[in-house]
């Protein structure tokens, strides 16, 4: 019981990263897009817990409202409303391009080795409270990231605003029924 | 004890799925979903290092790379209804005019 709860993180930390990368292969193995879109809520819902275990707890509750909750639904109201028939099979995973890949594998995998072995990430373990602090005050977390977002990350968050309409607009005029999408003669639009 | 190489490493293996999935898949759908993948292990990455540099910057490019996704998710199922309209098939390999 005592390793339990002195090795809590570390325990949650492995058996929701374990259902992260479930949901992640799950997503691309299972056939059904319904299936894989459901495979993937979990995968979402795991790194939400996951950003709690960094102290992002305002970043969690965004990923549960926005990933889960908007983009989700979006997947599955497309899914449904293409109704997809079969597609016949995926191309081959093994081609001659295979020990090339292989190579490259295990190259980034030694790289990655290198990085754990000698600890070039890992030293120091984090201040939880810079987290949450805004010029020396301790607030809470959501508050912290409101201020800055407010104030010295006003200009991207207005830009990004901007981005956010003009994907609005594109998405509207794909969605068209008489975007010119369906003219396959090549006459001249409108 | 959690440091941030344990966040890389679950990081890269979401990037290698999401990468695998975007090369060997056919349906746009399931695509869209690794693009997904993808950008969650960005945001584990920046979450993790927000961490451990104790900054909150991280954060907030958490928030835009959020708000990026959902402008691409809106985008590509937009090109999906798109594409049934035109092909009625999801395959991505029917949409091939471009090349010659």
């Amino acid at each position: 019981m005592d390793f339990l709860v002195s090795n809590f993180e570390s325990i949650l930390f492995f058996v929701v990263a374990a259902l992260t990368v479930a949901g992640g292969v799950g997503v691309i193995a299972l056939k059904s897009p319904v299936h894989a879109a459901l495979s993937l809520l979990s995968t979402f819902l795991m790194v939400a817990v996951l950003f709690v275990l960094r102290h992002a707890e305002f970043l969690a509750a965004v990923q549960v409202l926005v990933y889960a909750g908007g983009i989700m639904v979006l997947f599955l109201f497309v899914i449904m409303l293409v109704n997809v028939k079969g597609i016949g099979p995926e191309t081959a995973f093994l081609t001659r391009w295979a020990p090339l890949a292989i190579v490259g594998g295990v190259l980034v995998g030694a790289l990655l080795a290198l990085l754990v072995l000698f600890g070039v990430l890992a030293a120091g373990s984090g201040d939880v409270s810079a987290l949450q602090t805004v010029d020396g005050t301790v607030t809470g977390n959501t508050e912290a990231v409101g201020i800055t977002l407010y104030t010295t990350y006003l200009v991207p968050f207005e830009i990004v605003s901007v981005v956010l309409l003009v994907a609005m607009i594109g998405a509207i005029v794909f969605g068209r029924r008489d975007a010119g999408l369906e003219r396959r003669s090549g006459e001249a639009g409108p | 004890m959690i440091t941030a190489n344990h966040y890389v490493m679950l990081s890269l293996v979401l990037l290698a799925l999401g990468v695998i999935g975007v090369m060997m898949r056919r349906n746009f759908i399931t695509v869209l979903m690794s693009l997904e993948l993808i950008f969650n292990a960005v945001n584990l990455n920046l979450i993790a290092f927000s961490f451990r540099l104790g900054d909150l910057a991280g954060q907030i490019l958490a928030i835009f790379v959020i708000t990026i996704a959902a402008a691409e998710a809106a985008i590509g199922l937009g090109l999906i209804i798109a594409l049934v309209r035109l092909k009625d098939t999801v395959a991505l390999d029917e949409a091939s005019e471009m090349r010659s």
